[in-house]
């Protein structure tokens, strides 16, 4: 990386931004449009209609009030855990991790909402702290699991990408025991933390107290929570620590040189450490996002993937906390549509994964998409975004 | 020369470690032996085995990608793409309108096999074209092949596809049960399909390639300094642009060896996790050959206990017993392997001058 690219980065002010991103916003634009051309030749391969799979897809996102709830809601989770990606690569550290934090967030929170009961006598101020404490619990939860990687990292030197790897598979474990149904027959009790149903491995729904107030309610399944705000507020913060704060100052001269932070006295140590703890609390809020706004209880599978698309939603919004907000559109726009597109053309919903990769290729190698649309400009400087297994 | 003698230490340690573990594991089989019977312990070890062969090539790999200064998370799609190709290949031809030397099964499965590790090999030109030519971080590279790869196969995934036939064992067990000792020990060394052979051979080629040859003196030139390496004459891009197409070979062969020895089918997603995992296994054995196809062992044994342990009639909830392998890594790993140093320039792109 070449000096000036690095002033660039580390000045919080950098002169020319605005500019930048207008004058590069055709470059992403041709990137998704060249993505869903290909997209498109895969559904004419397999035999479908790509128009009726788009014209699905769209009308599945932004169709009407209801689809554009779903969207939204769809968003919000991969806002929280999208920042806990990014978050943690600006520390220069890459948290796989998030799909287990999240989990446990998630759990932590339902725990929060059902076994808690809060009644202040006005229901307005039980809802607020209900709603507080449990949030504050997912968000707990999630620290916690990203605190033990950080921790490992910080005075082991165990390798964040093992140790947040192994921890994704320790929480699904651990969650599939508290949550289980139990097998009566065979004198296995119920989990901890499951409602008693004797089948399903899931908490007892919350309380009415705990659950994120529904802000519109269109017809259609998907009623818009409160959640949406919280994210877009969530990324602001972060935008702020990151930019703005002493903490976020050494928190990038961490992430872009460990050894030139120790030597001006940063304690590398805490810095990792907190980065994993920040982190590991942005996902445990992207499961509370699930288990508070959509689900009302934990339910295994309610975010299946969600941690592994967090890392697509990071990257393609280059670790910057708008850019998150973006990606988290898109991406969020796609999945609330590619329901009704596999109903209205018969192509299977996968094809919206095809395509999310080809939009990140594009975008990250941009010179691809320059070379075919003949935009001049320099480009193609493949901005780091990472620094390999980053040595500390 | 002070890199070289380093590199030597730490391979003679690598070396001994691994001869240490292996001493301690045959002593462990002896002393299980003795108390849950042979074949409990045979089951287990063969167990080890299976769930050994497709990290340890993942792992594989990974160290030819990221000695070559590629990281390389893309380990899993590579399987998962590969997986499917040698799977549908598989069923391909076994379907009708194909010549029947095709349709002979011996035939068919090696060129399913092959179809598989070829197309793993063009996932890892991928990832070299994109991070090579055009210089995209190595991470969102391997992304994209993840994705990539889940989002083709599950696109494509046909409902129902079923195959005659997995890869047989190579060489069946010549003893039977009266042999006692040699018997146990030929169902351990015998009735494996050929890529868990193939697993074997492998592993000790390349640590020879790595550490003996001038192919691997060079990849581990351009994986510590690409500057000094092209200096020197070393093509660079053109030795980037091999090693890669032979990871992304070596991650096709886990996959293959999932669909057509191990299962003999396909799901979506079945790879589930274990090119993350022989990710972290490669940078568990500090990215040699020998470390990692020791760490690899070393989950496929917790991962084949996990399957035994009810059996001894210990009674605690199979999640926390699922949970060892996993455990067990971040133990090792934190208590006694500590600090990993990758290759220097690791995720470094190289612009040539």
């Amino acid at each position: 990386m070449s000096e000036a690219s690095i002033t660039a980065t580390v000045s919080p002010r950098s002169p020319g931004l605005l500019r930048r991103l207008v004058g590069s916003a055709a470059v992403p634009l041709l990137a998704v449009f060249t993505a869903v051309v290909i997209g498109a030749i895969f559904i004419v391969l397999a035999g479908f209609d790509p128009r009726e799979a788009y014209l699905g897809l769209i009308d599945g996102a932004f169709g009407d009030a209801g689809s554009m709830t779903r969207t939204l809601v769809k968003m919000t989770p991969l806002v929280f855990s999208g920042l806990a990606v990014a978050f943690a690569f600006k520390g220069g550290l890459f948290n796989i991790g998030a799909q287990g934090q999240l989990i446990i967030g998630s759990v932590t929170s339902a725990w929060v909402g059902f076994a808690l009961q809060v009644d202040l006598g006005n229901p307005t101020l039980s809802a607020i702290v209900h709603i507080t404490l449990s949030l504050l619990a997912g968000a707990l939860g999630g620290a916690l699991w990203g605190a033990i990687p950080g921790l490992l990292k910080a005075y082991t030197g165990a390798h964040e990408v093992i140790t947040t790897i192994m921890f994704n598979f320790i929480a699904s474990n651990l969650i599939s025991w508290l949550l289980n149904a139990g097998s009566p027959g065979d004198g296995i009790p119920p989990g901890p933390l499951n409602d008693g149903n004797g089948v399903i491995a899931r908490t007892p729904q919350i309380m009415e107290t705990a659950r994120l107030p529904v802000i519109f309610d269109p017809p259609g399944p998907q009623a818009l929570h409160l959640g949406i705000f919280l994210a877009i507020i969530g990324a602001l913060l972060i935008l702020l620590l990151i930019a703005r704060s002493t903490f976020g100052f050494e928190l990038r001269m961490v992430g872009l040189n460990p050894s030139a932070a120790r030597y001006s006295g940063i304690s590398v140590k805490r810095i990792t450490v907190m980065t994993m703890v920040i982190a590991g609390a942005l996902a445990g809020l992207a499961g509370a996002m699930q288990t508070l706004g959509v689900n009302y209880r934990y339910e295994p599978n309610q975010s299946l993937g969600l941690g592994f698309d967090a890392i697509t939603v990071a990257l393609l919004g280059s670790n910057n906390p708008v850019g998150v907000l973006l990606a988290a559109f898109l991406f969020g726009a796609m999945d609330a549509g590619s329901t009704r597109m596999q109903f209205n053309s018969g192509v299977p919903s996968e094809i919206i994964l095809v395509v999310q990769a080809l939009i990140l290729m594009f975008v990250a190698a941009d010179q691809i998409v320059r070379a075919i649309y003949r935009i001049r400009g320099e480009g193609g400087i493949g901005q780091m975004l990472s620094t390999g297994w980053g040595q500390r | 020369m002070l890199s070289n003698m380093t590199t030597t230490a730490s391979n003679n340690r690598t070396i001994l470690t691994t001869a240490i573990g292996a001493v301690l594991a045959v002593a462990a089989a002896f002393a299980a032996a003795s108390f849950a019977g042979p074949a409990t312990v045979v089951a287990v070890i063969n167990a080890s085995i299976r769930g050994t062969v497709p990290i340890a090539l993942g792992a594989m790999s990974g160290i030819f990608s990221e000695r070559s200064a590629i990281v390389n998370i893309g380990i899993e799609g590579m399987m998962l793409i590969a997986a499917y190709v040698g799977f549908m290949l598989n069923v391909f031809l076994s379907g009708p309108n194909i010549p029947a030397f095709l349709q002979y099964e011996p035939v068919r499965l090696m060129v399913a096999l092959a179809g598989g590790v070829f197309v793993g090999g063009l996932m890892g030109l991928l990832h070299a074209l994109l991070s090579v030519r055009f210089k995209v971080d190595q991470i969102i590279s391997g992304t994209v092949i993840n994705t990539l790869a889940l989002g083709l196969t599950g696109y494509l995934y046909l409902a129902g596809a079923t195959t005659s036939g997995r890869l047989p064992p190579l060489i069946a067990n010549p003893f039977d049960e009266s042999a006692g000792v040699a018997y146990w020990i030929g169902e351990i060394i015998f009735n494996k399909g050929i890529i868990t052979y193939l697993t074997v051979i492998l592993i000790i080629a390349i640590t020879i390639a790595l550490f003996r040859t001038a192919w691997g003196l060079r990849t581990r030139a351009i994986g510590e300094h690409p500057r000094a390496a092209d200096t020197l004459g070393v093509n660079v891009y053109r030795l980037q642009y091999f090693n890669l197409f032979i990871s992304g070979c070596m991650a096709g062969l886990g996959g293959v060896f999932l669909t057509l020895e191990a299962v003999g089918s396909f799901e979506r997603g079945m790879t589930s996790g274990r090119g993350f995992i022989a990710l972290a296994v490669m940078i568990f054995g500090k990215w040699h050959p020998l470390g990692a196809a020791a760490g690899a062992l070393l989950f496929g044994f917790a991962t084949a206990l996990q399957g035994q342990l009810q059996f001894f009639g210990i009674n605690i909830p199979h999640q926390f017993i699922g949970m060892l392998p996993y455990l067990l890594t971040v133990i090792v790993l934190a208590g006694f392997v500590g600090r990993a140093r990758p290759p220097a320039h690791d995720g470094v792109p190289y612009e040539v001058e």
